[in-house]
Order: structure tokens, then C-alpha cells, then sequence
């Protein structure tokens, strides 16, 4: 009497079971320590508490403007490589573009360790361009993020339209502004969402590079160390929500994009 | 046409040298008695005298080696049963777990390492001595890859073969270990490596869930460079060598595989 079958659908039940107890769950718990106190009694405290003080609210402003730079930053050094990448015909291309993907592979906080010991090397005292060098770790970190995606859309492009809309009287700069940039856009959001949402909580890169100005990331540090569940689970609500509107809104571009798209091949 | 090559040359040398050269002139030093990059020192092996002779160094490494692989191997299956499982079960059910499955892939570690502790240590008061917090900690990030790695080997999987097993007196299970397992292998190893790879690199979630007298490599780098011990950093400039010229090995030696696989085919 084989009550439960070894069905292939079973097979869903352990990780199912598991995603709820691991995933979902802790999310649960993180929704409610945010709007408790210490005593259990509900409280808005932690919520308004962040968006009332000046120096959260720094935290934050912080936290953006060392991801949008450092993403900006990523993106333009990315882009020409992939573009130059994908269009190569030379003969070791795969050696080539193992080499842009393989310090992922090197534990970061190895990678960034050496970084650290250049720029002291050059700049002397570290501590004298806080906000330079995060961003020049930040994108030591995460470029190889944003080449591969980028590098695989472009080199999945379909060739035979530039040269259609170069027959079509496009000069070189029309057709990569017309063919090539917008069908690359799927590649350079899931590079971006890669590269930024990272930089905004990857404070271990600043703390390893004397930087001691908080982004979000270091807040939940902090009140991990401070055994302040509460004010940490706001925190980490806060950029989940952060996460959520980010997601949304990329999906909404690439959805707009796979339509263009199909305008681009019809 | 022949001036714009000579400048993408120099665009992609110069990316690689911003990768690379940080890693590089470490492991030039790391051969040196030499503390600081820029000081003229003789040849010396010291660094990796006591890299591989301190017990807490070695202790450090093997830990994470340990970690990585059974968490991977944990998360693999996991991973693949729930994608089998997820992608033969109704559509409601398919989507459920891949939605869920994609939390923890867009979260950030931060909040995914913080949330898991709340619930383990904070809720349910399991001691991180266990180290069941730590290896749930990195199941939960790794095993979602693995579901997506698997996922498109399924879809593109020949499902008639499973049926004429089926049709000529195969059980389930046996038709499941030696029809689709076979199919579905490509994805299952390349989840697997990357699992690994992610377990290697965490920061975040083992610094919420580690016990306190564990380290891996990315949290003891991190603590280490707070530290002024130069013995223990210059031989941390070691590790990064040893572990740059193992990628550099387990590379070459995927890709001869691939090119021979390939003449064979060919």
C-alpha cells in the first residue's frame, strides 16, 4: 500500500517545504519584529523613527548615490566592453571573455583586499577620498556583473539587422542607435539590477576600505552588533521594499522592451 | 576601420588591467618578505610557510572548502528535486514555488543572512554552535540557483522518452534516475559549481549565522584587515595567489576539456 507514490510532482514537496520554512517565513518574523518593541506591543516607532531622523535618511541618500555612481560607473566601462567583446572576430574570443568573468570566481573580500593595498600605495592615506574609493571598490567588485549580461545579449543579437539598416542608407551611428542599443536592453537591466542593489548594501567593501560613512547594509550591521532585532528588521524591510519597487520597475522595462523587440523584427 | 581595432584593443586591455592588476602585483609581493606594496624586498617564501603551517589559517580554509561543498551538495538536491518536482506539478504549483524561489535570488544578502538568524537564533533559539543556522543560511542562498540552472534543461528535455519508458514497464523512479537525470545532468552540474562558487564568496549571510569561533575566508579577510597583524596579512596575500592560480587551473582545464569534447564531436 504505497500511501505516498515517488511521483515525479512529489518530488516539489521537501523544497517547497523548505523555501516556506526558509524564505518565507523568516519574512514573516522580519515583518513582525519591524513593528514591535522590545515589550512585543505594536509600534511604529521603528518606521517613523528611520524616516524622521537625519542621520537614517543620510544612510540612505548615502546609500543611492554610491550605487547610482558606482552603477553609472560600471555601465560605461561594461558597455564599450561587451559591445567590443561580442563584435570581435578574433580567434581566442572565449579566452578573452573567460578572463572579463573569471574574478568572480576570487573570494571578493580577497579581490578587494588588493585593491586596497594599490590605492594605499597610490593615494597615500586611504582616508583622504572616502567616497572615490568605495565606488572604485564597488565597481572592482561587481564589473565582471555587469559585463557577462550585457556580452550575452549583444552576442545573441541577430547581426543581419545592422547590416539591413545599413543597406537601408543607416550610417554607423543610427544603426547602433536604432538596432543595436535597444535590443541590448535586457542585458543592461539585469546588469544594473546586479551592480545596484549590491552597492547600496555591500558595506563590507567600505568598512574594508577605511570608509566608515554608513549605506544601508551597514545599519543592519550595526544593529546585529547592537542585538536590536527590531530596528534591524525595519531596516531590512525598508530595503526589501527598496528591492520590490526596483524589481517592479525593471520588469516593467524589459516587458516594454520585449515588445519593441518584436517591433524590431517585424 | 584599422584605427578603431587599435582603440579597442587598448579600451580592453585597459578593463583587464583594472581587474587584474591588483591581483597581480599581490601575488608578485606575496613572494616577498615585504609588508607593504612598494617596499623593495628579497624573494621570500615565508607567506606561504605560514599560510599553509598556521592551524588557524588552515582550519579557516578547510571549513569553508567543507562548507561550500556540503551546502552545495545539500542545495543540488534540493534544487533539482524541487525544479523536477515544480515542473511537472500543476501550473498554480509551478509558479507558487517560482515565485518564492526568486526572493532570496533578488534579495540581498544582507537581509536574507539577518532574517534567517531572527528566526533560527532569535525565534526558535537555535544555538549558531550547531552550525545548523549557518548551513541553512547558505542552502537558501545557493539551492534557488540550482533550481534555475535545472529548470530550462527540463523544458528543453525530450518528455516522449520518459513516456515509452514508462509504456515499456519502467517504474517511475527507475524511468526518473536513468531517462531524465541523464537529460537534465548539464544543468544539475553547472547549479552545482555555481552553488559552490556563491557559498565560497558569502560574506553576509556566515557573519549573521556563523558560530563565533568559525571563520570562512570571506569573514576572516574581512576581520583581518581590521586587525594590524602583518604576519596574518601578508599571508592572507598568499591565499589570494593559491586561489587565483586554482581558477586559473580549474578554467583551462573546463575549457581543453570542452575544445577536445568539441574535436571529438567535430
Amino acid at each position: 500500500m504505497p500511501a505516498i507514490r515517488l511521483s515525479r510532482k512529489n518530488l516539489a514537496i521537501p523544497y517547497a517545504i523548505f523555501l516556506l520554512v526558509f524564505v518565507v517565513a523568516p519574512l514573516f518574523v522580519l515583518v513582525y519584529y519591524a513593528f514591535t518593541n522590545g515589550q512585543g506591543q505594536f509600534t511604529l516607532a521603528n518606521l517613523t523613527g528611520f524616516f524622521t531622523d537625519p542621520n537614517t535618511l543620510g544612510t540612505l541618500c548615502y546609500s543611492f548615490a554610491i550605487a547610482f555612481v558606482t552603477t553609472a560607473v560600471c555601465l560605461l566601462i561594461a558597455y564599450p566592453t561587451a559591445y567590443i567583446l561580442a563584435g570581435s572576430q578574433l580567434k581566442q574570443k572565449s579566452v578573452l571573455v573567460m578572463l572579463f568573468i573569471m574574478p568572480m570566481w576570487i573570494n571578493f573580500s580577497l579581490r578587494i583586499t588588493a585593491l586596497k593595498e594599490i590605492l594605499t600605495f597610490i593615494e597615500g592615506n586611504l582616508a583622504r577620498y572616502p567616497f572615490f574609493n568605495a565606488v572604485i571598490g564597488m565597481s572592482y567588485d561587481f564589473l565582471p556583473f555587469m559585463i557577462l549580461p550585457i556580452y550575452t545579449t549583444l552576442s545573441k543579437m541577430d547581426r543581419s539587422l545592422i547590416e539591413a539598416a545599413k543597406d537601408l542608407g543607416a550610417d554607423e551611428k543610427a544603426a547602433f542607435l536604432k538596432i543595436t542599443l535597444p535590443l541590448s536592453v535586457p542585458g543592461i537591466i539585469s546588469g544594473v539590477s546586479m551592480v545596484f542593489l549590491p552597492a547600496m548594501t555591500n558595506y563590507v567593501v567600505l568598512d574594508m576600505l577605511y570608509n566608515s560613512t554608513y549605506i544601508m547594509g551597514s545599519l543592519i550591521g550595526s544593529y546585529f552588533a547592537a542585538y536590536n532585532w527590531h530596528g534591524g528588521s525595519m531596516i531590512a524591510l525598508i530595503l526589501l521594499a527598496i528591492i520590490c519597487i526596483f524589481t517592479l520597475l525593471t520588469n516593467g522595462m524589459e516587458e516594454e522592451d520585449s515588445r519593441a523587440m518584436g517591433g524590431a523584427r517585424l | 576601420m584599422k584605427k578603431a581595432s587599435v582603440f579597442n584593443r587598448i579600451f580592453i586591455a585597459l578593463v583587464l588591467v583594472f581587474l587584474y592588476a591588483p591581483i597581480l602585483i599581490l601575488a608578485v609581493y606575496s613572494f616577498t618578505s615585504a609588508t607593504n606594496i612598494g617596499a623593495i624586498r628579497g624573494f621570500s617564501m615565508k607567506n606561504y610557510v605560514t599560510l599553509f603551517t598556521t592551524p588557524e589559517l588552515r582550519d579557516m580554509i578547510f571549513g569553508t572548502l567543507l562548507l561550500a561543498l556540503g551546502s552545495a551538495a545539500l542545495a543540488t538536491i534540493l534544487g533539482t528535486a524541487g525544479a523536477i518536482g515544480a515542473f511537472y506539478s500543476s501550473k498554480r504549483v509551478n509558479a507558487g514555488i517560482s515565485t518564492i524561489n526568486q526572493i532570496p535570488v533578488i534579495n540581498a544578502d544582507v537581509v536574507t543572512g539577518f532574517s534567517i538568524c531572527i528566526l533560527l537564533v532569535v525565534v526558535l533559539g537555535v544555538s549558531k554552535d550547531t552550525f545548523i543556522p549557518l548551513v541553512a543560511g547558505h542552502v537558501t542562498l545557493c539551492a534557488p540557483f540550482v533550481f534555475l540552472s535545472v529548470i530550462p534543461k527540463l523544458k528543453q528535455m525530450d518528455s516522449s522518452i520518459y513516456e515509452a519508458a514508462l509504456d515499456l514497464g519502467a517504474t517511475p523512479a527507475v524511468a526518473l534516475k536513468s531517462i531524465v537525470l541523464p537529460q537534465i545532468m548539464s544543468g544539475i552540474v553547472s547549479g552545482f559549481s555555481l552553488a559552490v562558487t556563491l557559498s565560497l564568496d558569502d560574506y553576509f549571510i556566515a557573519t549573521y549565522t556563523k558560530p563565533a569561533t568559525f571563520d570562512t575566508i570571506s569573514t576572516y579577510v574581512v576581520n583581518a584587515t581590521k586587525g594590524s597583524q602583518t604576519t596574518i596579512k601578508t599571508a592572507l596575500w598568499a591565499l589570494s595567489t593559491v586561489i587565483f592560480l586554482v581558477v586559473i587551473l580549474i578554467v583551462a582545464g573546463s575549457n581543453i576539456r570542452a575544445f577536445r569534447e568539441e574535436r571529438r564531436k567535430g
